[in-house]
């Protein structure tokens, strides 16, 4: 067994009844250890290289449950400061947890159980103490579904700015707002109906509004949860343009399913299967040469 | 935008963000313990409510009684008329005063007791009905004459007061119902053992009365059973079979769809409309036009019908539309009738739902009062109804009558009615919530 | 016990008829083992003439009853000496009551004289003869009705759908009854309140500021203006209703949103249920409560503090009927909050919000018109809630905001005027109809706007 706060550079051995800490973990018996045998039957996994230079995240062992269901097992990956990862893998992989996971959106969610490390910026985000208010201000996140407040346009964007206090007077908190309008693309669009209500945007146009209502916080990190999954390929692509241009300020983490979209934008891509982390590894070397059997079979659409 | 622009920007926020956290962990505290404090005064008062009730309303389901010791008259032996002693037993000691029988008996127990004002002071201790007490006791243990039985009879309620500590004793005296001789002579009674707090019996067996201690609320329950059951026999088929009619028969083309509307909102809104409302209503339609009787539990359980009509007809529809479509079209799809799908499959599958909604909508209707004061239900009957149109009264109302009695020895009884009331609406309750589960764990 | 003997024999006639007609069917065929040959199921052809020997007699028997009294109490009155036909309305009254309670041997109120013994002996024979030509009527339907049904049955006659055609028809009339009360009421409320608009202006109703019904009992002051102004209940309504609500709407809506964020599972599971034991208790007993508990405490409270407080005070009523509409606020709010979809709040918290920012920053707003229109419906219940008011609120229709003063309503103004016996044509009796009438409206106005909202809110999210 590995100690847990000393990470092989290899990566960890998953086995069936579970690595890691024995006395953080309850759960010894797994439904899934018969798929985790297949999973790990390769050797150990993750393949690739989980390490980056200039590491801001870093998740070590990170095991989430919800209730009896182990749904990220030991996961180990860091994430440097400016760089688009892509989080890849079949549906119910764990993808989503592992991002709620990093800015502790599982706290609200009854009978949910994060163990393990995950530091920001050399911080451990799970210390006792530490405000989650504090990490989500510097961790944004973008749902699958846009999900604009009922309020204005320009309400949606000031909202994070307000509750944080981040605008001394009406002029600044202006200026926050087209600005971030701006980054987000959108400032053209909406400039005349900043008072109507954000919900009456299109489709692409409310999850830019999103994305703008992201950054009006200043954050350091978003996370995107599968965010063109809902929207027509044009709408998508747009998203795609702005996630290229945000990628030079912020380190953005996306889950998608969609293995073109993870070509596109991203620099790295790690493969999830049932709640492990697979393979890691940059962009043009995990679609042209996969380590991994499981990866291999997914990319190639054997597994969907 | 540079990178270091970025950087710095990203600092500034981090601070302001760190700023503004003390004063806004503090709101989060003051709002969340706003809500506990909302949430345990709802609690709290729920608490009080039923301790209060059953502090001031458990004593009411004893009574005083004084133990007298009452000889069987001769008299009764040499009844002129039945010399064989055929007649029944209440016929022979008719002859004989069972008052009387009481004061010789008080006399045997305070000998000292002879001036005649004293004496009535000694007999206003029992209830006026001690006599009809003995009586009773007398003719069923068979009296013999010349035996000499020991009889419990009620005390008076002010004696029952007394001794269940609902009166202080120590107020002057012409401020309080009894004496300090008639408190004496209990405190002499109770040292002899004679005196002894036995289950009221009279609050379950008598109707309405001037006197406390023979107050019992017989009468309103009957009244509230034939009023329930007037309601039951017409709101419950009247109910589902509104219901089945909206959901399953109702034409839902382009011209009827404002209608069906239209019968929406006037039932949600029948559902919302003041009892009071619906008193009035019995009132003009019942008594006044149809000249049906008044204070008749008939005209209130039509009232009543009318007041659950509603609840009965938004519970049975949610329960008809809760039924999977599938069985609808496997039905149909085998040449039912919608007639024989509504009455063969549907109906059964909905039939907790409804149930369930029935019994809440009848649980409504046996709490329900104003209505009833408007149709000549508050009347004082002593008289225990024996039909539907037998004058009567209900138990709300009974409730309400008690309550608004001068006399201090009815609160406890009002109490005790309120919690027989309460009693009976968790058993409904309860059987609501069988059937709910059991319905849930069948799907 | 004569109706249970018809209603009996109306239930064998009909049994027979459903055993004739199926027979008669299955005969038609030549035998049960030819049956597919008949249109419907053989029972159908029973239940067809077993309808039509029972429905018909079963329509007269109901109106029959609904329209005897009456007929007959008019019979006697045309039958009465011209002395005793020309007196007063109430006066008559009284006389037909004395002539009934003769008849049926119960006490009466007068000597009795030789006109009240020969009325009341013509209404027994009336009651008698009444009941005697209902009988052969009934029986008479019955038989015409099942033999003319027996005559149509034929083989290929549809008797499956002429049965659920009439059953169709029984369940349309049912569902026609929740529209026909909402008439009835309307009917008997606007009607009794406009014959005392003929009594009393309209305007000095509306408007005027002094309510004392108990000067139009003499008789020489009955429509008497002045007295029945109805906005001191008005004003005392809104007082009670306004204190409910400040207790109902911030508890009510605290706890939905405790419960619905803050609380774990389990005490959800358990304080929800605890709290709509709240809304099922009856009103009456929230009204003991208010009077016997909540008025004292009130007063001893406001006496300890140097107020003078009204043993009947609008305080302690509205403070009980506040704790009484607390469970119908919170199960409301709860609704709306819930149908807030989870998203808002996610996006909210992922922001950074703090929880309670989420809440009244987003998930609030969003909820408001679900949450507007709880409160509407819970106020319409406020205004009308009778019991408690009764109980707990004083009789004077004093004209103040004061909550320590004693202040009275429209519903116990109803209950006053309208508890005892009524003359119907007393000022004072209309007055609680021309009451009824405004509640009617305002609360009726309430809840279509308040339902609105819900509804309108509820269909923006799904």
């Amino acid at each position: 067994m590995n100690d847990p706060n000393v990470i092989e550079p290899g990566g960890v051995e998953a086995s069936a009844d579970g690595p890691g800490d024995p006395g953080r973990r309850s759960d010894t018996v797994s439904p899934r250890s018969a798929v985790a045998e297949q999973i790990t039957e390769f050797g150990r996994i993750p393949v690739g290289n989980v390490r980056c230079e200039d590491p801001f995240i870093i998740a070590e062992n990170v095991n989430a449950y919800y209730g009896d269901i182990h749904a990220i097992r030991n996961v180990t990956l860091e994430i440097a400061k400016s760089e688009v990862i892509a989080l890849i893998g079949p549906s119910g992989c764990g993808k989503t947890t592992f991002i709620r996971c990093l800015n502790r959106m599982n706290d609200s969610v009854e009978h949910a159980r994060v163990t393990g490390r995950i530091t920001l910026d050399g911080q451990d985000i799970y210390e006792r103490g530490l405000d989650p208010v504090v990490l989500r201000a510097r961790i944004g996140m973008v749902f699958q579904k846009p999900n604009p407040f009922p309020k204005s346009v320009y309400d949606n964007v000031a909202y994070g700015p307000r509750i944080h206090g981040l605008a001394a007077d009406r002029a600044e908190l202006d200026d926050i707002v087209h600005g971030s309008l701006e980054r987000a693309g959108l400032l053209k669009e909406v400039k005349d109906r900043l008072d109507e209500p954000g919900t009456e945007l299109s489709g692409g146009q409310q999850q830019r509004l999103c994305i703008a209502r992201t950054i009006a916080v200043n954050p350091e990190v978003i996370l995107m949860d599968e965010p063109c999954s809902a929207l027509d390929p044009i709408a998508t692509a747009r998203i795609e343009d702005l996630i290229d241009e945000l990628a030079e300020d912020y380190a953005i983490v996306i889950v998608t399913h969609s293995m073109q979209q993870a070509a596109r934008v991203s620099r790295r891509v790690a493969y999830f299967h049932l709640g492990m982390l697979v393979e890691v590894d940059e962009t043009d070397r995990i679609f042209t040469n996969p380590q991994h059997k499981l990866t291999e079979d997914y990319i190639t659409g054997r597994i969907g | 935008m540079s990178s270091v622009d970025r950087q710095q920007r990203s600092r500034t926020a981090r601070r302001r963000v760190r700023a503004s956290l003390a004063r806004r962990r503090r709101r989060e505290r003051l709002f969340r313990a706003a809500g506990l404090l909302a949430t345990a005064a709802g609690l709290a008062f729920l608490g009080m409510f039923f301790a209060s009730l059953i502090a001031k309303g458990a004593s009411a389901f004893v009574q005083t009684h004084v133990l007298l010791d009452v000889e069987t008259p001769v008299a009764a032996l040499i009844d002129p008329v039945d010399p064989v002693g055929q007649a029944d037993p209440i016929d022979l000691i008719d002859p004989v005063d069972p008052d009387a029988l009481v004061n010789d008996s008080l006399r045997e127990l305070f000998p000292l007791v002879t001036s005649r004002n004293d004496r009535r002071q000694l007999a206003r201790l029992l209830s006026i009905d001690a006599g009809e007490s003995v009586r009773r006791a007398l003719v069923a243990a068979g009296a013999e004459a010349g035996t000499r039985l020991s009889i419990w009879v009620p005390a008076a309620a002010t004696v029952d007061m007394l001794s269940k500590g609902q009166l202080d004793p120590d107020v002057e005296e012409r401020l309080r119902p009894l004496s300090d001789v008639q408190i004496a002579w209990v405190a002499q009674l109770k040292g002899e053992g004679r005196l002894k707090k036995r289950f009221n019996s009279a609050l379950f067996t008598n109707g309405d009365s001037r006197e406390p201690e023979l107050a019992g609320i017989r009468g309103a329950l009957m009244g509230s059973f034939y009023m329930l059951l007037v309601t039951m026999a017409l709101a419950f088929p009247i109910g589902v079979a509104a219901a089945v009619y909206l959901e399953e028969f109702a034409p839902r083309n382009r011209w009827s769809a404002p209608f069906g509307r239209l019968i929406e909102v006037n039932i949600n809104n029948l559902a919302a409309v003041p009892s009071i409302v619906f008193g009035l209503l019995g009132l003009a339609v019942f008594i006044d036009w149809l000249a049906l009787p008044r204070s008749a539990p008939l005209v209130g359980g039509l009232v009543l019908s009318l007041l659950t009509l509603p609840v009965i007809i938004i519970a049975s529809r949610a329960a008809i539309q809760s039924v999977s479509p599938s069985i609808r079209e496997a039905a149909l799809a085998l040449g039912a009738s919608r007639m024989q799908m509504v009455f063969h499959h549907i109906l059964p599958q909905a039939l907790p739902g409804v149930l369930t909604g029935t019994i809440i909508g009848m649980s409504r209707a046996l709490g329900e009062t104003a209505p009833l004061l408007m149709i000549g239900m508050v009347a004082f009957i002593v008289d225990i109804p024996g039909g539907f149109t037998d004058p009567a009264t209900a138990l709300p109302v009974q409730i309400y009558l008690w309550a608004d009695t001068p006399e201090p020895a009815f609160a406890e009884r009002t109490s005790a009615a309120i919690l027989v009331l309460l009693g009976f609406l968790l058993v409904m309750n309860l059987a609501a919530v069988v059937i709910r589960q059991r319905m849930e764990n069948k799907v | 016990m004569q109706d249970t003997t018809l209603l009996l024999s109306l239930t064998v006639l009909a049994l027979a008829g459903f055993y004739a007609g199926r027979g008669r069917a299955l005969a038609l065929v030549g035998g049960p083992a030819r049956g597919r040959r008949l249109h419907s199921l053989p029972g159908y052809y029973g239940m067809f003439l077993a309808m039509w020997c029972l429905l018909p007699p079963l329509t007269l028997l109901l109106a029959w009853s609904l329209f005897e009294g009456r007929v007959i109490t008019l019979m006697l009155i045309e039958g009465l000496p011209d002395a005793q036909r020309s007196m007063s309305a109430g006066e008559l009254n009284l006389l037909v009551n004395n002539i009934q309670n003769l008849a049926v041997g119960d006490a009466v109120s007068v000597e009795i004289d030789a006109v009240l013994r020969e009325a009341s002996s013509r209404y027994r024979l009336l009651q008698a003869e009444s009941r005697r030509l209902l009988t052969v009527l009934c029986l008479g339907l019955a038989t015409l009705g099942a033999v003319s049904a027996w005559r149509r049955i034929r083989p290929e006659f549809r008797a499956r759908n002429r049965v659920e055609s009439t059953v169709e028809f029984f369940l349309l009339l049912a569902s026609s009854i929740a529209v026909l009360t909402t008439i009835g009421i309307v009917m008997s409320v606007l009607f009794e309140a406009l014959r005392f608009f003929q009594q009393v202006s309209i305007v000095d109703f509306l408007f005027g500021l002094n309510w004392s019904p108990q000067t139009a009992i003499r008789e020489d002051q009955v429509g008497s203006s002045g007295s029945f102004g109805i906005v001191p209940l008005l004003t005392g309504t809104l007082l009670i209703t306004v204190i409910a609500m400040l207790v109902a709407v911030p508890v009510g809506l605290m706890s939905a949103i405790y419960l619905a964020e803050y609380s774990s599972q389990k005490v959800r599971a358990a304080a929800k249920p605890m709290l709509e034991i709240l809304a099922g208790i009856p009103t009456v007993v929230y009204g003991f409560f208010a009077a016997l508990t909540v008025a004292p405490w009130v007063r001893d409270a406001g006496e300890a503090i140097g107020l003078d407080v009204a043993s009947e005070s609008a305080l302690a009523a509205g403070l009980v009927m506040g704790i009484m509409i607390i469970p119908l606020v919170s199960s409301l709010s709860d609704d709306a909050i819930k149908a807030v979809p989870g998203d808002m709040r996610e996006g909210a918290l992922a922001l950074g919000a703090t929880r309670s920012e989420a809440m009244t920053g987003v998930i609030l707003p969003a909820a408001l018109p679900g949450i507007v229109g709880g409160t509407l419906l819970a106020l319409s219940r406020a205004i009308g809630e009778t019991m408690i008011v009764v109980m707990a609120a004083g009789l004077a229709a004093n004209l103040t905001a004061n909550p320590f003063e004693a202040v009275t309503t429209v519903t116990v103004q109803i209950v006053t005027l309208l508890v005892g016996d009524q003359e119907f044509d007393s000022a004072k009796t209309l007055a609680a109809f021309a009451l009824g009438l405004v509640l009617f409206v305002v609360t009726m106005t309430l809840n279509v706007v308040g339902l609105n909202f819900v509804r309108r809110y509820r269909e923006q999210y799904e």
